[in-house]
């Protein structure tokens, strides 16, 4: 499979992602959103380790090429400690403001 | 068309076709069960690519873990198609015009390289749970350890958030 397959489905998911942030007002679909765009790199990122796979380089250690596995592993324990805290500012301000809609936080505008 | 062409396809359509859904879709309840989805052709695509250890914590973590969480927390509000804010017509189609706009230029520039370079499908050992687990170990031990007090600091962090203000009197 070439890479440039790769590299359009995730700018394809990555997009989507950036339209539902656009589009949507719902502050929990809007970091869904978010967790999509961060799927899509990491998507990337696993393309390109097996990419660089292929290469005479990372025939000669087994390591060389497992770097981006373990960057896509940090990368989804930042996302689950980042899901943990903004769970709780969502459900803090559904507290305060009885909604989720991010309209309503425009009170820094007057 | 060989079956691994044919199995990317399928995966590729599913993932695209479930993220279209999450974002149109008026119950909150519904974009969640969406989500889901997408993240289980994620999965199909590590397995696709070998990714063996990547496409069970995929599963585990984000559809497991994060998801239920944003479930949970959907339910806790009571949040449906009637309660969802609705924005106005004409800035959803800018929203949508925007990112096809982006989406247009970056696959025209992606169009234009002619070097082709093949990704290894279905073999290969980078991505077995032995090989990471040395690399995360011997060459990662650092970040390995600074990101438990991230998850410590995150868990403090959302209690703190999370909890009750019971000095303020309103």
């Amino acid at each position: 499979m070439d890479i440039k397959a790769y590299i359009i489905l995730s700018l394809a998911l990555f997009t989507i992602g950036i339209v539902g942030v656009l589009v949507r007002r719902n502050a929990i679909i809007i970091f869904m959103c978010v967790e999509l765009m961060l799927n899509a790199v990491n998507l990337l990122l696993v393309a390109f380790s097996k990419m660089h796979a292929m290469s005479t380089a990372a025939k000669a250690s087994p390591y060389f090429a497992s770097d981006a596995q373990v960057f896509v592993f940090f990368i989804m324990v930042v996302a689950a400690a980042e899901v943990s805290v903004g769970l709780a500012i969502i459900v803090m301000m559904y507290r305060n403001v009885h909604t989720v809609d991010v309209n309503f936080l425009n009170r820094l505008k007057n | 068309m060989n079956l691994t062409t044919l199995v990317f396809i399928l995966l590729s359509v599913m993932a695209i076709g479930s993220a279209i859904m999450m974002i149109s879709s008026k119950s909150p309840v519904h974009s969640v069960l969406w989500l889901i989805v997408v993240f289980f052709a994620i999965s199909g695509h590590y397995i696709l690519l070998n990714a063996q250890f990547l496409a069970i914590v995929n599963i585990i973590v984000y559809a497991g873990a994060i998801m239920v969480l944003f479930l949970f927390v959907v339910m806790l509000m009571n949040l449906n198609a009637e309660t969802e804010p609705v924005k106005n017509y004409r800035l959803q189609l800018v929203g949508v015009i925007t990112g096809g706009a982006l989406l247009l230029v970056l696959v025209s520039a992606v169009m234009k390289i002619d070097v082709e370079q093949l990704v290894e499908m279905k073999v290969g050992d980078q991505g077995l749970i032995k090989v990471l687990g040395m690399n995360l170990f011997k060459n990662y031990v650092v970040p390995f350890e600074i990101s438990s007090v991230l998850f410590l600091s995150a868990m403090i962090g959302a209690v703190v958030i999370g909890k009750k203000d019971e000095t303020a009197n309103h």
